[in-house]
């Protein structure tokens, strides 16, 4: 049985990254936004990864990156879940169309 | 010896105390700025006298000639090792006469100022207004090079708008203050121009060494000589032009239309402007001068005459048609102040020559003390009638015994009735000028008769005539002549206009520095005095009971009289200059092209940049996912981009 290509995991993580995109596109709920978010940038996290393993197996700096990207991560969470609780107070509502505010 | 320590101080009191007056005076003391103004003044005039006293019989005579002294000089710019304005205090007969001349009157204007000016709402303004004039002009008088004195030139230009633009409220000072400011400023450009000629061939801005350039034979003056430009040489052309500067600030023609205005100022001012500061700044310019526009150009100083003596007659003809008051003496200053110019024309360098240059500062001197005089004793009438015309006047003879008596020993003197002070100066004037010129001397015989009618006719009309009628009835119980602040300057000032023709000036005041011994003909004398005396019986025949005769005399000469009294159309003419040919021709067709192309190619921009935010302001939706696509095909082009030059 042969080991699990680069191709493979670059296809899955490319097909995360869109999921995550057109989640962000098109949903209304900001907390589902939010998951839209968080899968992007798990698929950049598995990006990181499997270029480490099959380009550059003697270095650890894609591994180092993700485990970055999963602590900023985590603190733009609780930011962007802190915002929206502000503007479920202001709004009772968490529907990214109604905070249209900010133009012209 | 001369310390110059205190000279420099002359002018620096009246500008400390303009400080003073002009930054706290207004707040803190409003009522006592009037006497700081008037001390600090009292200390300056104390000054120059001591100064002058020991100029003149002490330290200024070395072999019975009086020395030009560099009491003070430091280097203010320096903008090349070998061209640098400097600044100081340069002490000759004449700048010692004029630094006591100007402290003198500015004294007496400042005195007279606390009763003139009392409950003015800007009185601390106006004796700070009143400080930097007097500034200035001491500054003026006591500079050591051409370039500080245009400097002070130009202050004493900005002084005198402040003051006679002073009653801001009223339209008619306003347009007055800017026309002495703009027609001065138009000459002044002359005179910078006529600075950077001499200079740039003399190479040098300091008085006396340019006056040695140009006087002796040398390189530099022969380099002067040889460049011509349009048939003059170019010594001329920067003489010429320096006199243009001088024209202007003395009101001669054709640079004389802002002085009548110049009366919308307050009285004092007036008196200020007329006798002592401003006016005289142009007469003083061309003495300053003198020894080159005599020794080296001949042709300038004959320009300097001619306009002169036109001036003089044809000020002393408006002179004699004029109803308000103080345009008559305006005129009549005008009329003078052309006297002192010719005097300097025809006069020569040196010696019995320079007799006219004498007689010029000496004229220059008698006069400021007269006109003062005059035009505070006019500040008096008015004061007390509240009216400028004539018309509204007459029998104020025992209303207002002291001015009275003051405004005629003034009349007397400058109508040059011996033994007044007048009468001293403008003989040796006719003396020079018959000697050099005679149809300037017939010309200025005529104009000295002019005078004598004119002034007597004001006198006459203001305080002979018919009875005064005031206004309302209790007017005259209540109103007293004038409060001692005013008369005290008047009597000081007409004690001197009958003296001042005493001091032995030929003696002092020379264009070479060393005396002159002047005769004095009786002969020659009679036929100018008995003419004044028969202008004045004239004018006593016409004015001094109300009669129908001077209408008719006017109805008599009717086109000739009102020419004359419509100030010969003057104004009419350069109104029609400035506003008919430089509008139309030259200010609206620049307008149109500021307004059409370079304001529309402004505009046209902004339209543009304005039409494209309009067009792209909806992408700024405040959607969140709006943005997120915009931001995503974004990327998404720059990824096809560098995917497509990649590969």
């Amino acid at each position: 049985m042969n080991e699990i290509g680069l191709t493979h995991i670059l296809v899955i993580s490319t097909a995360l990254f869109f999921i995550g995109v057109y989640g962000f596109l098109t949903r209304r709920n900001m907390i589902t936004m939010l998951m839209a978010i968080e899968l992007i940038l798990n698929s950049v996290n598995i990006n990181f990864v499997a270029f480490n393993k099959f380009l550059y197996f003697d270095k650890l700096d894609g591994q180092f990156f993700t485990i970055f990207i999963i602590a900023i991560a985590a603190a733009e969470a609780a930011v962007a879940i802190a915002i929206i609780i502000n503007l479920y107070r202001n709004y009772k509502s968490i529907d990214v169309e109604d905070a249209d505010l900010m133009k012209f | 010896m001369l310390n110059s320590n205190y000279i420099a101080l002359i002018p620096l009191l009246p500008i400390i105390s303009f400080l003073i007056i002009g930054l706290a005076g207004r707040r803190y003391f409003p009522t006592f700025s009037g006497v700081l103004g008037t001390l600090s003044l009292l200390a300056s005039f104390v000054l120059s006298v001591f100064t002058a006293y020991q100029y003149f019989f002490d330290a200024g005579k070395v072999n019975g000639v009086y020395q030009k002294i560099t009491a003070m000089k430091f280097v203010w710019l320096q903008f090349a090792p070998n061209i640098s304005i400097d600044m100081g205090i340069l002490l000759d007969p004449i700048s010692v006469m004029m630094i006591v001349i100007v402290t003198f009157i500015s004294l007496m204007v400042h005195v007279y100022s606390m009763g003139y000016m009392k409950g003015e709402p800007r009185y601390a303004a106006y004796y700070a207004f009143l400080s930097l004039f007097t500034f200035s002009m001491l500054g003026l008088v006591l500079s050591t090079n051409i370039f500080q004195i245009y400097i002070f030139w130009e202050l004493v230009g900005v002084s005198s708008f402040l003051l006679i633009g002073f009653y801001y409220e009223k339209p008619s000072a306003v347009a007055a203050s800017k026309k002495a400011f703009i027609v001065t400023r138009f000459a002044d450009l002359g005179f910078l121009i006529g600075i950077l000629v001499l200079s740039y061939f003399a190479e040098t801005l300091d008085f006396q060494t340019l006056i040695q350039r140009l006087t002796v034979q040398s390189s530099y003056l022969s380099s002067i000589i040889s460049a011509s430009f349009l048939g003059c040489s170019a010594l001329t052309w920067g003489l010429l032009l320096v006199f243009a500067g001088g024209a202007g600030k003395s009101a001669m023609f054709p640079f004389h239309i802002w002085l009548p205005d110049a009366m919308e100022g307050p009285t004092p001012v007036s008196a200020l402007i007329h006798a002592a500061t401003m006016v005289v700044a142009g007469v003083y310019l061309v003495a300053r001068l003198f020894p080159i526009f005599s020794n080296s150009c001949p042709e300038a100083l004959d320009v300097v005459a001619y306009i002169g003596i036109f001036s003089s007659l044809l000020a002393a003809i408006i002179a004699c048609t004029q109803t308000d008051i103080k345009r008559v003496l305006a005129y009549s200053t005008m009329s003078q102040i052309g006297f002192m110019m010719f005097a300097l024309g025809v006069s020569g360098y040196g010696g019995e020559k320079g007799l006219g240059f004498m007689a010029s500062m000496f004229h220059l001197f008698t006069h400021s003390i007269f006109k003062a005089l005059l035009f505070l004793g006019a500040g008096a009438v008015i004061h007390y009638v509240h009216s400028n015309d004539m018309k509204d006047m007459g029998g104020l003879r025992k209303l207002m015994p002291i001015t009275h008596i003051t405004f005629l020993l003034a009349c007397l003197a400058i109508a040059g009735i011996p033994p007044f002070a007048g009468f001293f100066s403008k003989e040796e004037i006719l003396a020079a000028c018959w000697n050099s010129n005679k149809i300037i001397f017939g010309a200025a015989v005529l104009t000295a008769g002019l005078t004598a009618f004119y002034m007597f006719r004001l006198y006459f009309n203001i305080f002979w005539n018919k009875e005064f009628k005031a206004s309302n009835s209790n007017h005259i119980e209540h109103h007293g002549e004038a409060p001692g602040t005013m008369l005290l300057p008047l009597i000081i000032l007409a004690a001197l206009s009958v003296t001042a023709g005493f001091v032995p000036f030929s003696k002092l005041v020379t264009s070479d520095g060393a005396g002159l011994e002047t005769e004095f003909h009786i002969g020659f004398a009679i036929g100018p005095v008995l003419l004044a005396v028969a202008a004045i019986l004239f004018a006593w025949f016409m004015y001094c009971k109300e009669s129908a005769v001077p209408q008719k005399i006017a109805d008599a000469l009717k086109g000739f009289y009102t020419a004359a009294y419509r100030k010969f159309y003057f104004d009419e003419i350069y109104l029609f200059i400035t506003k008919k040919i430089i509008f139309n021709l030259i200010g609206r067709p620049a307008a149109w092209i500021d307004k059409n192309i370079f304001d529309g190619f402004m505009n046209l921009i902004a339209t543009v940049t304005e039409d494209v935010s309009e067009g792209i302001r909806s992408f700024q939706s405040g959607k969140v996912q709006e943005y997120a696509i915009y931001f995503f095909a974004g990327t998404l082009g720059f990824v096809l981009l560098f995917i497509y030059l990649w590969t």
